[in-house]
């Protein structure tokens, strides 16, 4: 797969890596309103009703081997990229990197490297247990996310992480939106100023929604 | 003014350079950071010690040929200026001022401050140009360009192709100059005419010479000394990706051209 990709010009793998990316942003959102169903007072009855739903229905089935498809070419890329980049200057400067750019856009691969830990534990915790190939924490029956969450949560140290790593999505998400919209030449005097507008939006809300649930877990049970 | 300098020196493209620190006396504020390098040079030759070999030509902006990495800024401390446009008084009085060549893989250091450019040769030879045939001399208005169009262009061939973009970018990127060399073409009828074939020649020319990948940091908008912006780069992505999914097979040519 590398070696396919390296034979492909930059603006191509930046192409495929701000399509993946962008799909991946349009995922977040459906993931987060799903997550927002651990706050209702219902005992998780939403909850499990929609991650029932997402388990089961075939068409969510067919877009999970995308989602993890896009997961694949955006890490793979993202990384072949950064390689690419750091050979590009083999003798640094002495006095590093004064000019004025997108702060965020700098740290690109160390975010996406924290984000893809996270996303390993995740994996761990959840979709393996699924599967089977990872047992699910005691007396917990393996399809039961809404008892593993409440578990996990209720772990402070585990919810303080959680809500850290949501700064670091933030800062990824900060640049990625935006970025994108400028890879695949969709760049408007009238249009651009509202994309970095709605980028910018975005990589607050959603990160500061996914860390509402580990910190009204935190405070509030 | 004094100031105190510290300034790579490498004896030739495979010594192992090193910073070598100067102390500098009474310079005036008008001075630019050229002239100041002049009269460091001078005490050198008669201290009988090697002077710094700097890159130079026009010493008013337009040619290009000036480069340096001054503070971890190309061109130095001011914004929209070449080096020799750069003036002693934007720093202030005791300063140290650390000075080193551009860095990136395809600008190789051959002296001191100075790195061969001719990879950005390369890629105008790749395709930034038009091809013309000879013959009489076309009418100034025979072809009409929209006022907007025109300025647009112009704004992209301002690029004076010094490198100071590439110098910027932590990923050593020739993206704006590629860019703004698409651009100014791509914009007017003249060049349309080989828009496809162009851009993709250019871009992989570009990679070819191991020029990192651009990631919109927006650094070489910020130290352009034409102030070319990134928008060009974003043109130049949708003229790729129109020419790469729009381009028909290639057929056999009757020569010419691309």
């Amino acid at each position: 797969m590398s070696n396919i990709a390296l034979s492909y010009s930059s603006i191509t793998k930046k192409v495929f890596l701000a399509i993946a990316g962008l799909f991946l942003i349009s995922f977040l959102v459906l993931h987060l309103v799903i997550n927002l169903l651990l706050l209702s007072s219902d005992g998780g009855m939403a909850y499990t009703e929609a991650v029932h739903f997402m388990t089961t229905n075939p068409i969510i089935k067919v877009m999970e081997i995308f989602l993890f498809g896009g997961f694949a070419l955006h890490i793979i890329l993202g990384i072949i990229i950064q390689i690419q980049n750091w050979m590009a200057r083999p003798v640094r400067y002495k006095v590093e990197g004064y000019s004025h750019n997108s702060f965020f856009s700098k740290y690109m691969i160390h975010t996406g490297a924290i984000i893809f830990i996270f996303l390993m534990v995740h994996f761990f915790n959840f979709y393996f247990v699924k599967l089977g190939w990872v047992s699910p924490p005691a007396g917990l029956e393996r399809e039961d996310f809404f008892q593993m969450a409440t578990l996990l949560f209720s772990n402070n140290f585990y919810a303080i992480l959680y809500m850290v790593l949501m700064v670091f999505l933030a800062f990824h998400l900060n640049h990625a939106f935006q970025s994108a919209f400028q890879t695949l030449g969709l760049n408007h005097s009238k249009y651009t100023p509202a994309i970095k507008f709605i980028g910018t939006l975005y990589s607050v809300i959603v990160p500061a929604g996914f860390a509402l649930i580990p910190a009204y877990f935190l405070f509030f049970k | 003014m004094n100031f105190t300098l510290k300034i790579w020196r490498q004896k030739n493209a495979k010594a192992k350079g090193k910073f070598v620190t100067y102390k500098i006396n009474d310079i005036s504020s008008n001075c630019s950071f050229l002239e100041m390098l002049d009269i460091l040079n001078e005490q050198l030759v008669v201290k009988g010690e090697e002077p710094v070999a700097f890159d130079h030509d026009c010493r008013e902006g337009i040619c290009g040929t000036c480069s340096l990495y001054i503070n971890g800024r190309p061109h130095g401390p001011d914004d929209a200026v070449t080096t020799c446009q750069l003036h002693m008084r934007k720093f202030k009085d005791g300063d140290t001022i650390v000075v080193e060549p551009w860095r990136a893989k395809p600008f190789p250091v051959i002296r001191d401050l100075i790195c061969d450019r001719q990879a950005f040769d390369k890629i105008i030879q790749a395709g930034g140009f038009i091809s013309v045939n000879t013959g009489g001399i076309p009418d100034a208005n025979a072809i009409l360009i929209p006022k907007e169009k025109a300025d647009y262009s112009m704004d992209a061939a301002a690029c004076i192709g010094c490198g100071a973009c590439v110098a910027a970018c932590k990923n050593a990127s020739a993206m704006l100059f590629v860019a703004a060399k698409v651009s100014h073409l791509a914009l007017l009828p003249q060049g349309k005419a080989e828009a496809s074939e162009r851009v993709q020649a250019m871009v992989s020319k570009m990679d070819e010479l191991g020029f990192g990948n651009c990631t919109n940091t927006g650094a070489c908008e910020a130290e352009c000394p034409k102030q070319i912006s990134i928008t060009n780069i974003a043109r130049m992505n949708r003229e790729f990706l129109g020419a790469k999914l729009g381009a028909q097979k290639k057929r056999a040519s009757g020569g010419g051209g691309f």
